[in-house]
């Protein structure tokens, strides 16, 4: 079974290359369903890692290199179940997306496009497994290349040309900040294995060097993550990509961020910062919540609903971060439960909104004002993804913010039911425009999106039977809501983020090839009060949507202030990458002098 | 041990920063870029600097004499590499910008996106 766990990476890469090799000859739609095949292929075997590695976890070490005497000079992909259920979400996602393509881009669409779609499952695959500091940043470089030459690929609008920019200078520089963490980490402890960092720095004071390399790495993943203040990129990138890229940068490019800092974090620096958890926990709380309102709120702003779900990907990755930043076992479980059952869910919306986009040209709720009606099964995506969002019980997402609001504060928890509310209504106040005709046809206040950016794919176009255009949807958000029926899900999630967080049993199993890890028994039980907070969201959510969409009615006295305010943030959202660059650095120099007073 | 190559580092790397955050044009933006990529060079390379130690190439090298350390270098390579791919993927990005909106002046492409 372990020499399974290269194949996850190797398939697709291969494929892709074969692919490329054959472009000229192949027909665009065999390629297209030869990378749907090796995408499930590749679900199929990380679904199947999660349970091999549900007692202890793997360790591959490329070449055969294992480490001699606790010294690990090989280079290893470290499985643990949290990481392969990552993996396996990203398999699902692309499968769906690939799915997707085959009926929305037909055959205007050159192999090309599905080798890259290929490498860009093989780098997120690998960094979800990548046990090694140096492996991570190569796949994160990887995702982040082939991220804006997908970004890009409808290269005829200018609008897009300037999202992949944007997109590649902030993400480039993020990659330059990863870089100097690993040459600081690599200088002080002549390691880039993540275990092996982790031991030798464990019995220090967390001095300078350790709190710079920690806050450049963090900043380095929050960037990817697209958290506040380094999220400006993520609107323009994705509102502009074709909807196939867009399920997987939203559905999971976005987590992987998170999950690289989590992993980071636990593996390499929790020995030496642990004695002074509270100053990470507060910095990213703070990080966290920011995200969550600053995100749900820009949503509900937006008219297009491709910048609106971007927005949404924001918010609900400020909920992941508050979950790892609760650096418990139960917060760690919930963020990994939310990010995959709330990717799925992301994803299957995001092709809702390609369906609108293919039948009716445009994704914007005031110009496509009540012409979906002949549109049932995006409908039903769309409403019933946004009320899920907003984590109403019983469904996948709640069971992960559950557990992530067991071991919040009470303040945290009233940020992610606003935060989740302000997201779902935005989401529901745009298909009850486009699916139902409710409300007003004109709101002055909503973002209008720069000129040419919603004609992204083209006219009006039959759906007729469509039945690859609506399947991956109905598939993904079933896979998102039912991962809450999953048996003993929440049990098992916290008993694994319990052996991650474990860190010197695990590298003594990595490197010394000790005794795994115990599994702690840990049972989970769903509160009264943690039903009422996703009852609660979900009716904040319904009464917000009806807000937005009658508000014009109520002749509020208010509107007059606010609109200045909106307007000044609407300015900030469409820079230029010089001033997105600039909130970078501000943001890094904020984390990082936090960081700083906090720790000494 | 000399703290010269990561004040170098540093000063690359800000120097980039400042550029980039200040840029009108995107060319100069996308080469910004480059320079500040040039600090993680110097910066690694200052890593795993040893004094009187020779380069790691291991014929007929003899047991025991120091060697500056292999690894780095490794990296610093990998970042090369990185770079170009980065520099050239963004350049053909500048150049389509210029042939769509007919400038490069990111304030100015603001302005006709409107």
């Amino acid at each position: 079974m372990t020499a399974l766990v290269p194949l996850l990476v190797a398939i697709p890469l291969i494929v892709a290359a074969l692919l490329v090799a054959a472009a000229q000859r192949i027909h665009p739609l065999a390629a297209n369903v030869t990378a749907a095949a090796v995408a499930a292929t590749v679900t199929v075997l990380a679904v199947l890692l999660i349970f091999r590695t549900s007692h202890a976890p793997i360790d591959y070490w490329f070449g055969g290199w294992h480490p001699r005497h606790g010294i690990a000079i090989g280079i290893a992909f470290h499985v643990e179940p949290l990481g392969a259920g990552v993996a396996a979400a990203t398999g699902a996602l692309a499968t769906a997306a690939l799915l997707f393509s085959l009926e929305y881009f037909a055959e205007h669409v050159q192999p090309y496009f599905h080798a890259l779609m290929l490498i860009f499952l093989a780098a997120m695959i690998g960094f979800s497994l990548s046990g090694d500091l140096f492996n991570m940043f190569v796949f994160f470089e990887l995702m982040s290349i082939i991220g804006f030459g997908l970004t890009g690929y409808r290269i005829e609008r200018r609008s897009v040309l300037q999202g992949a920019l944007n997109f590649g200078v902030t993400n480039t520089i993020a990659a330059f900040l990863i870089m100097f963490g690993i040459g600081l980490l690599y200088g002080r402890t002549g390691a880039l294995n993540l275990q092996q960092i982790g031991e030798t720095l464990r019995h220090r004071q967390p001095d300078g060097l350790v709190v710079v390399a920690f806050t450049v790495l963090a900043v380095g993943f929050l960037v990817k993550a697209g958290a506040f203040p380094f999220h400006f990129w993520l609107s323009d990138a994705y509102a502009v990509a074709p909807i196939p890229v867009c399920v997987l940068f939203s559905g999971v490019m976005s987590d992987l961020g998170l999950h690289g800092l989590a992993r980071v974090y636990w593996d390499a620096f929790s020995g030496t910062l642990g004695g002074h958890d509270e100053a990470v926990k507060g910095v990213l709380l703070v990080v966290g919540c920011l995200s969550a309102l600053v995100g749900a709120g820009m949503a509900f702003l937006q008219a297009s609903l491709k910048r609106m779900m971007a927005f949404v990907t924001i918010a609900h990755i400020g909920a992941g971060l508050i979950g790892i930043a609760l650096l418990s076992a139960r917060g760690l479980a919930g963020a990994t439960v939310y990010m995959v059952a709330d990717g799925l869910v992301r994803g299957a919306l995001f092709l809702a909104v390609g369906v609108i986009m293919y039948g009716l040209g445009n994704p914007n709720e005031l110009r496509v004002f009540g012409r979906g009606r002949g549109m049932p099964v995006a409908a039903i995506v769309l409403l019933v993804g946004a009320v899920t969002t907003a984590a109403v019980p019983p469904f996948g997402p709640f069971v992960g913010r559950t557990l992530i609001s067991q071991s919040a504060p009470g303040i945290v928890t009233a940020v992610l039911v606003v935060s989740g509310a302000l997201g779902a209504a935005a989401l529901l106040r745009a298909s009850a425009r486009i699916f139902l005709g409710l409300g007003d046809r004109r709101d002055p206040l909503l973002v209008a999106p720069p000129t040419g950016e919603d004609e992204d794919e083209g006219e009006e176009r039959p759906i007729g039977l469509g039945l690859l255009l609506r399947l991956p949807a109905i598939l993904l958000l079933a896979a998102g809501l039912g991962l809450a029926f999953a048996p003993g899900l929440a049990d098992r999630a916290v008993q694994h983020a319990a052996q991650v967080e474990n860190a010197h049993a695990v590298a003594l199993h990595t490197l010394r090839a000790a005794k795994p890890p115990p599994l702690p028994s840990l049972s989970q039980h769903v509160t009264t009060a943690s039903v009422a907070y996703g009852v609660l969201s979900g009716v904040l959510a319904l009464g917000l949507a009806a807000f937005g969409l009658y508000r014009r009615r109520l002749r509020l006295p208010g509107g007059r202030f606010a609109a200045p305010l909106l307007a000044g943030a609407k300015a900030v959202h469409d820079g230029v990458p010089g001033e997105y660059v600039a909130w970078l650095t501000f943001g890094a120099a904020a984390i990082g002098a936090a960081l700083a007073l906090l720790i000494r | 041990m000399s703290y010269l190559p990561y004040a170098l580092a540093g000063w690359l790397f800000m120097i980039g920063l400042y550029g980039i955050v200040t840029s009108r044009h995107l060319v100069h933006l996308v080469v910004c870029l480059s320079v500040m990529q040039s600090s993680t060079y110097v910066f690694f390379l200052a890593v795993g600097y040893r004094e009187g130690a020779s380069a790691p190439i291991f014929k007929d090298y003899p047991l025991g004499k120091p060697a500056v350390d292999p690894v780095v270098q490794a990296l610093t390579l990998t970042d090369i590499v990185v770079s170009v791919t980065v520099t050239a993927l963004l350049l053909a990005l500048v150049i389509e910008i210029w042939k769509r909106a007919g400038t490069v002046d990111p304030d100015e492409l603001r302005q006709k996106q409107r």
